[in-house]
């Protein structure tokens, strides 16, 4: 497993345009964030992945200047954070887990508003509003007021006020939950345009097809810790040895999933669902035999799908979560983590 | 160059979406007006009272005026999240925090001369001291919305902040010489009305429009800029306490 990685030294000064060192957070008696570290370097999508409660949000607080650090060092784009956190905002961009423009402002002039916290001069605010809202595809919404908009609409709106200034950095804090799967996927493609046009990304999410589709570079956070942090590619190899499978079952009345365990000791078993066995081996999987053993207990294997390994695999086995579960927390305390 | 960009657009932008709205209108008009009325009435006195409450009339039209939004323009933009977006702007929080007040004390400001335009069709006001009672005028929506904003940063929800606000403004009406004289308060209260900056600006009220201020007015300008700046400060200690955690 590959530790996280170290804070910033002479030669991580040059290479990261964030760069944070031992950064501890706590609320009360609960550890928020215990002494992470790690850089993100430019034009880099950085994904922060892990489940309700890990910390992400309390980290890009932290990062953007709505939480104070307890310990630890900040630094963004060789700006030291730590202390003054206003210091680096005019780099940053922030897009928060909600929507949160004003409701009375039209979609045009709520970009404009946030233009001018920013200090954009009118020309170019005006000019700058108008093309965002073409590019998201939400020109002919321009002149309706937020309150109105769509799930979707809000969050292509909310990211297009995190870019109005033209930020060096820009914090994504789950950019799609809760939204339809149509504006999810337009908003992936807004995210892919925006790291190619040189910005980097610093993404939070839960959803790890969207973290293994986007990002470079992954860190998973568990608890307030990293427990690993390493690239797309150096996160999946080990993976690929692995050979997987799913197995749809029917008319099963005893337990498949002991019964098998029992009679394949090499291979694993893990239940998926009532009719679902998921299959794991390092070595290639014969299915004859495991067909012909389901069958003798009484059962019918409907279909047997064959897995490729994914981000969902490494994250289940470094850190030990279930997806299921996490996307269920997720769905219940939205926002709080 | 570009803090102000923005401080003047989180002025103009409350102004608009709040403050010129119909229902906070009626707290700044309907609201003096019919506490003039009903003093009026009670006076028995004919228009001749009109100078004795006009400076009474102006301070609750200034102090309603300035307070009532910042529940909103404050509190509830915390709520919903959207007062974030103002804390994550590059603009240093004591700026943000005199824009998100600059509207309340415009606001009041205009209020002020709600009371006088009409007293003005009524009865002469040649007598009022103009020169003092314009900065006495600003003193109180300043320091009226300074309170407002401490308030607003140490409650969590709109609610909250309308009962603590009115917990404050209405007794301040009888506390702060308003309508009647410091000396009318039971001697047990009068401690507690130089607690309250508005005394200081109702003294100013009174000097300039019929010469009858207890205090040194000068006294009184220290004093309530020195409200101003202790409320203004307390209020950015809780944002950094509350609010960047």
């Amino acid at each position: 497993m590959a530790t996280p990685e170290p804070g910033p030294s002479p030669a991580n000064e040059q290479k990261y345009l964030i760069e944070v060192s031992d950064l501890c957070k706590r609320f009360g008696n609960v550890v928020a964030v215990d002494k992470i570290s790690f850089g993100v370097a430019r034009g880099e999508l950085f994904g922060f992945l892990g489940p309700n409660g890990a910390g992400k949000t309390t980290t890009i607080n932290m990062l953007t200047g709505l939480a104070r650090p307890d310990s630890g060092s900040l630094r963004i784009n060789g700006l030291d954070c730590t202390k003054n956190p206003k210091a680096a905002q005019h780099l940053t961009g922030i897009v928060p887990d909600e929507s949160n423009l004003y409701p009375e402002l039209s979609g045009f002039d709520n970009l404009c508003f946030c233009a001018e916290l920013y200090g954009m001069p009118k020309i170019e605010r005006r000019a700058r509003a108008r093309e965002l809202l073409e590019v998201f595809g939400l020109k002919d919404a321009g002149e309706r007021k937020f309150a109105g908009y769509s799930k979707g609409m809000k969050r292509k709106l909310t990211i297009a006020a995190g870019i109005i200034h033209h930020p060096l950095i820009l914090f994504l804090d789950e950019p799609t939950t809760g939204i339809d799967v149509a504006s999810a996927r337009q908003i992936r493609q807004l995210i892919a345009e925006l790291h190619q046009a040189g910005t980097t990304i610093f993404l939070t999410t839960h959803y790890i097809e969207e973290a293994e589709r986007l990002c470079e570079r992954i860190a998973f956070i568990v608890k307030g810790k990293i427990v690993r942090i390493d690239s797309l590619a150096d996160l999946l190899q080990p993976m690929q040895e692995m050979k997987a499978m799913l197995l749809s079952t029917s008319n099963c009345t005893g337990d498949l999933y002991g019964q098998l365990t029992q009679a394949f000791p090499d291979i694993n078993f893990k239940p998926v669902s009532d009719e679902q066995i998921r299959v794991e081996s390092n070595h290639p999987i014969h299915i004859g035999p495991l067909i012909r053993f389901v069958e003798q207990q009484g059962c019918e294997i409907i279909e047997a799908r064959r897995l490729k390994p994914s981000l969902e695999d490494v994250f289940v086995q470094v850190t030990g979560i279930e997806l299921a579960a996490m996307k269920m927390d997720k769905e219940k305390g939205k926002g709080n983590s | 160059m570009k803090q102000w960009i923005a401080f003047w657009s989180i002025v103009g932008k409350d102004m608009r979406t709040y403050y010129l709205k119909p229902p906070n209108i009626s707290w700044g008009i309907i609201f003096p007006i019919a506490w003039t009325g009903m003093f009026f009435i009670r006076s028995g006195s004919g228009l001749e009272s009109i100078h004795t409450l006009l400076p009474g009339v102006i301070a609750i039209s200034v102090l309603f005026g300035t307070t009532s939004m910042l529940a909103v323009t404050v509190t509830f933009e915390k709520t919903n999240r959207s007062f974030d977006r103002l804390l994550l702007a590059p603009i240093s929080l004591e700026l943000l925090m005199l824009a998100k007040t600059g509207g309340a004390i415009v606001f009041g400001v205009i209020n002020a001369f709600v009371p006088i335009i009409l007293a003005a069709f009524l009865v002469d006001l040649s007598g009022i001291d103009w020169g003092v009672l314009l900065p006495a005028i600003l003193l109180i929506a300043i320091s009226s919305s300074f309170m407002g904003l401490l308030i607003a940063v140490s409650v969590s929800q709109v609610f909250e902040a309308q009962t603590l606000s009115n917990f404050f403004r209405f007794p301040m009406i009888f506390l702060c010489g308003l309508f009647f004289p410091l000396t009318a308060l039971p001697l047990f209260l009068r401690p507690l009305s130089y607690l309250l900056p508005l005394t200081y600006g109702t003294d100013i009220l009174y000097g300039a429009i019929l010469g009858e201020n207890i205090m040194p007015m000068m006294l009184d300008m220290v004093i309530i800029a020195l409200f101003c700046t202790a409320l203004f400060y307390a209020s950015l200690r809780n944002i950094h306490r509350k609010w960047i955690l």
